[in-house]
């Protein structure tokens, strides 16, 4: 299986990702060498497996309802690329 | 004082034979005279000094545990309070961890004393520590070669006594496979054993921290620290943690390990395949027994990883959106072209190879053939691992096909890269605890003996590594120059 140039701009769109240009190509064959590399998966038959997301099969803890994170809003903001009376700055959305 | 070990320091330490301050001292002037070896990213040298004396403090007082006083680094994966956690990324290379990871609270708790932070590939995503924003890490045995990775700063930084003993993260060998190529111990815990918390992700179902020592004691002695249920990290698993120092001399009559075929086959190296041999050997005079098994599943381990592991981390990487923290580009004309080019301009380019692979692989059309496929080979991998591991206490082969390549020699491939990781990965997806414990040299480069056990049974892997190292040194050897 091979991916075409334009299937990395879709993909790197969807990711939000910026690549360059001259890179297009070479993303376009490292990830057909991979996709070959996965087809090789296909020639197990993995009928009737479940599916395993996660080494440990246990169920998400759970916890009472009650506070436990401090304000850390100061904390956190003084490393924000710009904020403004309490608030992250992006460019604006809405018109 | 460099070459002594946690428990031969923790002596001199109350014999009063040296201070902490002297400790830690010696170890930095180590870290500037080998500074070539671009090991650390972030040397902490006054809050270190200000640690080791509070250590010894603390010495003088008499509530002293094992590892107050004694120098540690820590892979810049682990956020550290009030210090730049770079995660080997020009993304975070403006990153001041706002709070500590678990892991790093648990060392300060126990009076180390941190050096500083240590070079990783990019987002722990690399296996030759090559795709580090703050460039390539050289291997102490040879600098023309790779320590490994993503380790490859921690790793290094043991094999030639930059720290007395570090932490190492392995998704998919992270731990192992530098151990191996530097000639140190490295131990990946059961999945859940360590608290991820503050732990920067890249794969989270499959990333797990760990000790990268000179020996199975030092291992023991850290993991005794790290491990443990952490009720901020929600995989953490609550399982009492054992005394790992109180069986490492347990004797190994009866033992039965198990030798996977398809760990030994084509594409391992010859001489890496002799001096594994010879480490079973010796297994065998202290008592064990060895039987083949077989994992038929597990030549499918690498296509299934590079599906999931990038699957995992195109979702965690999502967070680096040039928005609350890290890197953002100049002059954004609207809020797409803020988050495409602060993460165009962020990441390197392996990272980016993984979030398209992982973006493609979850995108809509694909899942079910590349995702929930990679999923079920998951499941018959563990599952392989679960009837081999009914049969064998343990499991053992070699963490890497060859020795330790040269640098620049498969970064240009990453395919090629990717396969180098073939006797590593399983374990991750399995969640199993693996060690890579030093098994001698090939070409005079160190080789790696991979020690496989069940879930949680990482105080009988140390006892295991432990006493191959009460009748063989490798594990004592030295790089010229760094002796």
């Amino acid at each position: 299986m091979s991916l075409t140039a334009d299937d990395v701009k879709k993909i790197a769109h969807l990711a939000r990702l910026g690549i360059e240009e001259q890179d297009v190509a070479s993303y376009a064959k490292d990830l057909s060498g991979m996709l070959d590399l996965m087809t090789r998966m296909s020639d197990l038959d993995t009928d009737g497996v479940e599916p395993m997301a996660h080494p440990m099969d246990q169920a998400q803890r759970l916890r009472a309802d009650r506070v436990t994170e401090q304000d850390n809003r100061e904390k956190f903001q003084a490393i924000a690329p710009q904020v403004e009376a309490g608030l992250y700055l992006v460019p604006k959305v809405i018109e | 004082m460099h070459n002594k070990t946690i428990a031969e320091l923790a002596k001199g330490l109350r014999s009063g034979e040296f201070s902490s301050v002297e400790l830690t001292s010696a170890f930095l002037d180590r870290i500037k005279q080998y500074s070539s070896l671009n090991a650390y990213i972030t040397v902490t040298e006054d809050p270190a000094l200000q640690q080791a004396k509070a250590a010894d403090a603390r010495l003088a007082k008499g509530d002293a545990e094992l590892l107050t006083g004694i120098p540690v680094a820590q892979k810049d994966i682990f956020c550290t309070e009030g210090v730049k956690t770079s995660c080997g990324s020009k993304m975070l290379d403006n990153f001041i961890a706002p709070y500590n990871a678990t892991v790093v609270d648990k060392f300060n708790n126990a009076g180390a004393v941190m050096l500083g932070k240590l070079n990783m590939d990019e987002f722990a995503m690399g296996s030759s520590n090559e795709t580090s924003y703050y460039g390539a890490v050289k291997n102490p045995w040879d600098t023309n070669t790779v320590p490994g990775g993503s380790s490859g700063g921690s790793a290094a930084a043991v094999a030639a006594r930059l720290a007395v003993c570090v932490t190492g993260t392995d998704t998919g060998g992270s731990i192992r496979q530098p151990a191996a190529l530097c000639g140190i111990t490295g131990l990946k815990p059961t999945y859940g054993r360590v608290s991820r918390y503050g732990m920067i992700a890249y794969a989270s179902s499959l990333d797990q921290g760990g000790p990268m020592t000179r020996s199975a004691e030092d291992a023991a002695i850290m993991l005794q620290t790290m491990a443990g249920f952490d009720e901020k990290d929600s995989t953490s698993v609550d399982v009492s943690v054992p005394d790992y120092m109180a069986g490492l001399n347990n004797r190994l009559e009866g033992l039965k390990i198990g030798l996977p075929k398809e760990f030994f086959g084509e594409g391992l190296n010859s001489d890496v395949a002799a001096a594994i041999e010879a480490a079973v050997n010796e297994y065998k005079k202290l008592g064990a027994t060895v039987t083949e098994v077989s994992m038929p599943t597990l030549e499918l381990a690498i296509p299934a990883y590079y599906v999931i592991a990038p699957a995992e981390c195109s979702a965690n990487l999502s967070r680096f959106d040039g928005v609350r923290f890290g890197h953002r580009c100049e002059n954004p004309l609207d809020l797409t072209d803020l988050y495409t080019r602060s993460r165009g301009e962020g990441f390197g380019k392996e990272v980016k190879r993984r979030i398209l692979m992982g973006t493609y692989a979850l995108s809509a059309g694909y899942y079910d053939a590349y995702y929930i496929k990679a999923q079920k080979i998951r499941r018959l991998i563990s599952e392989d691992f679960k009837r081999a591991l009914s049969e064998v206490d343990v499991i053992m082969g070699p963490v890497t096909p060859s020795t330790a390549f040269g640098i620049g020699e498969k970064i240009g491939n990453p395919i090629e890269m990717y396969l180098s990781d073939i006797y590593t990965i399983a374990i991750n997806l399995a969640g199993l605890p693996a060690m890579s414990v030093p098994a001698g040299f090939a070409g005079g480069k160190p080789v790696g003996l991979q020690i496989i056990g069940n879930y949680f049974a990482e105080d009988r892997l140390l006892n295991i590594a432990h006493q191959y190292q009460q009748v063989t040194d490798w594990h004592q050897q030295t790089p010229k120059g760094f002796e």
